[in-house]
């Protein structure tokens, strides 16, 4: 069954053209990160894709991914192409690296998500929470639901984790 | 797998090295408004390209372009030129695609396909299609945008900006360093009438240009403009009768791409991008190195496209970009000057092709800046690079192009003069 939501005033349509999309988004709206393990190889791969990025195999069986990473890069948007997200500017994109994974199969691979810095409740950061984030930063996943059966994940401040002080980009313009 | 040989590797240097010129070089005026439609500029460009290798309609046989879906193909602009081509290739791509088909164009020529092929990109960069959108109409996402558009990145300068980003991170690159390419570019700009934004900045104009997403400001991005610019290829041998000194063909990478092509953050390094690839194969096949180039054309989308190239083809070491960029090196007058019309930054915005054009010229000993006419109709250069005055540099023999399409996605393009 096709998957409808609405985000931000943006409609979210998912087909049954592109099941495993359409799945990664099912799992996402019972709050629980699931990707593809690839039965090839055992590995875990990001975004969701139709065959095993490391040999082209096309088996693979949904597997849980534990939630939470560290912020290895990001940007913080002060223009905004969509208008709907000009009433949220600024808004970070974060590249969060999952610890699941990580390094694995060569050095410079991991599981690295695309996303934007939420509070607790899944609403984007305010201005005074984006300043606490930055490479090195823990996070955490949130699920923000936006239809039936359907969310999307993004991330938040890990309170569990030991408060690093993260790396953040000073031009003179950010303070 | 029967194992391949060797000397059937593709990629392994010879055969094409020297055999193929670029022999004429056109465009239009660089503007923010052309109010006229992409094949009206597409055929004026490409007229003035063969006014320039001293070409009639009768001596193009094929023709090639690349676009965004944004522009008109190879049989109308022909047509208006009295041209009837054996061979024509219309393709879709963006930064990246010049270099690439230079080398098809070459390859067309070597199969028996066509003699004399005109490469052109004509777009309303500014008021028709505008690349990451303009955000009109009601958005609806599916697919892969469920991975991008719906966290509010569509831009290129927000696609690209966790490279840049993590850049600073690793290797201590500071905003100031990256601002300079944008300082020499502007100062190459200053000296070529035909650029768009042709006044000098400084580093702090950059710097307090208001933000598009940290760390790219509004200077540290290139000028979207309406402009069609072209280029002829041809055979070594028929490049002999031309008017101008040919730019001869070295070697050529097309489109070559970082794995997970697809999502490149996903291998790291992340600050690394495709010309680390790419230099495997432009260099061997030139049978020179980075060294050897006496002026660069790496494509400047953004400030910080131009640096992160430099350095994966080999101009300086991994993460040393930033004093590269900035010590004087890449200025007029500098050591290793790059983009020396200025570039995207400041020139106008063609998905890389006039930087292809402004090396062509280069060659030539003959770039169109403010120097004096002499009495045999060439500049004459004084190589004076204050602001207005020259900006060809002395002794040009050798140029590399390094074509961005994004970071895991690079052409490259060496040319020697002769």
């Amino acid at each position: 069954m096709a998957l409808e939501g609405e985000y931000l005033g943006i409609q979210l349509f998912l087909g049954d053209e592109d099941p495993e999309i359409r799945e990664f988004f099912e799992w996402c709206g019972r709050h629980e990160l699931r990707l593809q393990r690839w039965k090839s190889n055992g590995l875990l791969s990001y975004p969701p894709g139709t065959a095993s990025p490391w040999d082209g195999t096309p088996e693979f069986e949904w597997s849980p991914v534990a939630a939470r990473g560290t912020v290895m890069s990001y940007s913080e948007v002060h223009h905004a192409i969509l208008p709907t997200f000009r009433e949220h500017l600024p808004y970070l994109l974060l590249r969060v690296e999952l610890d699941q994974q990580r390094g694995q199969p060569t050095e410079h691979e991991a599981i690295r998500f695309l996303g934007n810095l939420v509070a607790p409740d899944g609403t984007l950061a305010p201005p005074d929470l984006l300043k606490q984030v930055g490479i090195g930063s823990r996070v955490k996943v949130v699920y923000v639901d936006v239809g039936e059966g359907f969310a999307i994940p993004q991330w938040t401040l890990d309170e569990d984790a030991d408060p690093a002080t993260p790396w953040r980009y000073d031009d003179g313009q950010t303070r | 797998m029967a194992e391949l040989r060797s000397d059937t590797d593709t990629s392994s240097p010879k055969f094409l090295r020297d055999k193929y010129a670029i022999i004429g070089v056109g465009e239009t005026a660089y503007t923010r408004r052309s109010g006229r439609t992409t094949k009206h500029m597409a055929v004026e460009a490409v007229r003035n390209a063969m006014n320039d290798a001293g070409l009639g309609p009768a001596d193009i046989d094929g023709m090639m372009s690349y676009s965004a879906m944004d522009s008109t193909m190879s049989p109308a602009v022909g047509a208006d030129l009295g041209i009837r081509l054996d061979f024509y290739m219309d393709v879709v791509g963006g930064g990246s695609s010049i270099e690439a088909l230079v080398g098809l164009a070459m390859g067309a020529i070597e199969a028996g396909m066509c003699k004399t092929v005109v490469l052109f990109r004509s777009m309303n960069g500014a008021t028709g299609m505008r690349m990451g959108g303009t955000g009109r109409g009601a958005p609806r996402f599916s697919g892969g945008q469920m991975f991008s558009g719906v966290y509010g990145l569509s831009s290129p300068a927000q696609m690209f900006s966790h490279s840049f980003m993590r850049h600073m991170h690793d290797f201590g690159t500071t905003p100031e360093q990256v601002a300079h390419v944008k300082v020499f570019h502007s100062q190459a700009a200053s000296n070529n009438p035909k650029a768009y934004y042709s006044h000098r900045v400084t580093s702090d104009d950059v710097l307090s240009s208001r933000v598009i997403a940290y760390p790219l400001h509004l200077l540290d991005c290139c000028v979207e403009t309406d402009n069609a610019t072209a280029l002829v290829v041809t055979s070594a041998e028929r490049a002999r009768d031309t008017r101008h000194t040919p730019a001869r063909i070295l070697s050529v990478v097309g489109r070559c791409n970082k794995p997970r092509m697809d999502d490149h953050y996903q291998h790291g390094p992340i600050t690394r991008v495709a010309g680390y690839y790419a230099k495997d194969i432009l260099w061997p096949n030139a049978g020179l190195g980075p060294e050897d180039i006496d002026v660069t054309g790496s494509y400047d989308a953004f400030t910080f496209t131009t640096l992160l190239q430099l350095e994966d083809y080999g101009f300086c070491e991994k993460g040393e970009g930033g004093h590269y960029v900035s010590d004087g090196t890449i200025a007029l007058g500098g050591r290793r000057p790059n983009n020396t019309a200025g570039g995207h930054l400041c020139e106008g915005y063609t998905h890389g092709i006039n930087m292809v054009v402004e090396n062509v010229r280069q060659l030539r000993h003959d770039a169109d800046d403010f120097c004096p006419t002499g009495p045999d109709g060439r500049r004459q250069h004084t190589y004076d690079y204050s602001e207005g005055a020259c900006r060809q540099i002395r002794d040009v023999e050798v140029t590399a192009n390094l074509g961005w399409g994004m970071p895991s996605l690079g052409s490259a393009l060496v040319m020697r003069r002769g």
